[in-house]
C-alpha cells in the first residue's frame, strides 16, 4: 500500500482518477500521463477536507476472489430473476426480511447493500440507522432465516475478513 | 477449419443478443409485475446486465476491427455497475417514504409501512406459511 | 451472422423502450415513472453502442458516458427531492 503524505491525501483515489483519466482519453501518451497525473494530485487535495475517513484495505487478495464470486453471483440471479419474469404460472412469494448487520464501517455497509442488489432475488430496501439493520425485499422466498444465513456465509463474513478484522 | 474471425464473430453475436434478451426481460418485467418493489428488481438487475452483456461485445468487436484493445466501454459497465445499486437503493427509499401499498401476497412487515397498516383489513392479510 | 445479431439485438432494444414508455404513461406511483425513466437511460446507453458497431465508430462513446452519469445524477436528483422536499440540504 502507498502511504498518504500531504500533498497526496488519498492514495486509492489518486491511482483511480489517473486510471479513469488514462480509459478516457485511449492514450498512454507521455502528455496524458502529465495532465493525468495533475489531475490525480490535485483532485484528492481540494477534496480531502469533505472527505470521510474510509475503510482499510487489510487483504486485497481476498477482494479479488470476492469480485469473482460476485461476478458468478450476478449470472445466477440474472436467469433466476428472468424465469420468475416471464414465467406466468409461476406465482413469485416476495417477503421483506430484516436483516441485522454485523459491520460497522459505513463504506462497507454500502459495499454489503450494492452487493445485496445485484445477487439473487434480493434488493437492499433501507437501512435503519438506529438498530443497525438493513430492510431487504426478497423476489422468491419461503422463509426469511435461509435469506439471512445466506447472505450472512456468502457475503458479509468475507467483507468482514477483507475490511474489518 | 473455423477460422479465428469466425468464432470470434460468433461469440460477438453471442453477447450482442444476450444482452438484448436481458435488456427486454428486465423492462418486460418493469411492465408486467404487480406492485413498486418487485418491479424494481427487473430493472435493477437484468436491464444492469443486458447493457453490460452488449458493452461486452461491442468491446470484443472494436478490439478486433482497430487492432488495439478498447477499454471505454470497460468504463461504462463498472459506473452502470456501481450505480445500479445506488438508484435502486434511493428509489425503494422514495417508495417505503411515500408508503406504496404492496402486493398482498407479500410477507413479513416493515415498520416503515406500519401506518399504512392498522386498517380493518390487516387481519385477514395471508398468513406466514409459505405458498404450495 | 453480425448483422442478423445486430438487427435481433436493436429490436429487443427497442420493444424494451416501448415498454418503458408504457409503464413510464400509467404508472400509479411517483417512483414507478422515475425508475422508467432511469431503465429508459439504461436501455438508451445499449441503443447508442449498438448503433456505434453499426457505423462502425467509436464517435457516440463519451455520448453513452455522458447518458449514464446524467440518468444516475438526475435519478438520484429527484429520489431526493421526493424524500425531503429539498435536493441540496
Amino acid at each position: 500500500m502507498i502511504r498518504a503524505r500531504s500533498w497526496l491525501p488519498i492514495p486509492l483515489l489518486s491511482v483511480l482518477l489517473l486510471a479513469v483519466w488514462l480509459l478516457l482519453q485511449q492514450s498512454v501518451a507521455f502528455g496524458q500521463w502529465l495532465l493525468g497525473g495533475f489531475l490525480a494530485i490535485v483532485i484528492p487535495i481540494v477534496i480531502h477536507p469533505f472527505w470521510e475517513p474510509q475503510a482499510y484495505l487489510k487483504r486485497p487478495f481476498l477482494l479479488v476472489r470476492y469480485y469473482l464470486r460476485v461476478l458468478g453471483d450476478i449470472v445466477i440471479a440474472n436467469l433466476q430473476v428472468s424465469r420468475i419474469i416471464i414465467d406466468p404460472r409461476k406465482r413469485a412469494n416476495p417477503m421483506f426480511v430484516v436483516y441485522p448487520l454485523e459491520l460497522e464501517d459505513y463504506f462497507t455497509i454500502t459495499v454489503l447493500a450494492s452487493t445485496i442488489t445485484l445477487t439473487p432475488g434480493t434488493v437492499s430496501a433501507h437501512l435503519r440507522l438506529d438498530g443497525k439493520s438493513l430492510l431487504i425485499h426478497t423476489l422468491d422466498a419461503d422463509d426469511p432465516d435461509t435469506v439471512i444465513k445466506e447472505i450472512h456465509e456468502r457475503y458479509e463474513r468475507p467483507l468482514k475478513e477483507i475490511f474489518e478484522c | 477449419m473455423i477460422g479465428f474471425y469466425t468464432v470470434m464473430e460468433g461469440i460477438i453475436a453471442f453477447f450482442l443478443v444476450a444482452g438484448g434478451v436481458f435488456a427486454f426481460i428486465g423492462s418486460l418485467g418493469l411492465a408486467r409485475l404487480q406492485d413498486f418493489y418487485m418491479r424494481l428488481h427487473g430493472p435493477s438487475k437484468t436491464s444492469t446486465l443486458g447493457v453490460g452483456c452488449t458493452l461486452i461485445g461491442s468491446m470484443i468487436y472494436f478490439s478486433l476491427t482497430n487492432h488495439t484493445i478498447s477499454l471505454q466501454e470497460l468504463l461504462i459497465t463498472i459506473f452502470l455497475f456501481v450505480t445500479a445499486p445506488v438508484s435502486a437503493h434511493m428509489l425503494a427509499k422514495c417508495a417505503l417514504h411515500q408508503k406504496l401499498p404492496h402486493y398482498e401476497r407479500t410477507k413479513g412487515r416493515p415498520e416503515e409501512l406500519d401506518e399504512e397498516q392498522e386498517d380493518p383489513d390487516a387481519a385477514d392479510r395471508p398468513s406466514t406459511t409459505p405458498a404450495p | 451472422m453480425l448483422d442478423t445479431a445486430l438487427w435481433i439485438s436493436l429490436a429487443l432494444f427497442v420493444v424494451a423502450i416501448l415498454l418503458n414508455v408504457y409503464r413510464l404513461t400509467i404508472g400509479p406511483s411517483l417512483p414507478d415513472r422515475i425508475l422508467a425513466l432511469d431503465t429508459m437511460y439504461v436501455n438508451s446507453i445499449g441503443l447508442i453502442i449498438l448503433f456505434c458497431i453499426w457505423l462502425n465508430s467509436k464517435t457516440y462513446f463519451e455520448a453513452a458516458l455522458l447518458i449514464a452519469m446524467l440518468g444516475f445524477i438526475s435519478t438520484v436528483a429527484v429520489c431526493k427531492y421526493l424524500l425531503r422536499g429539498d435536493i441540496i440540504e
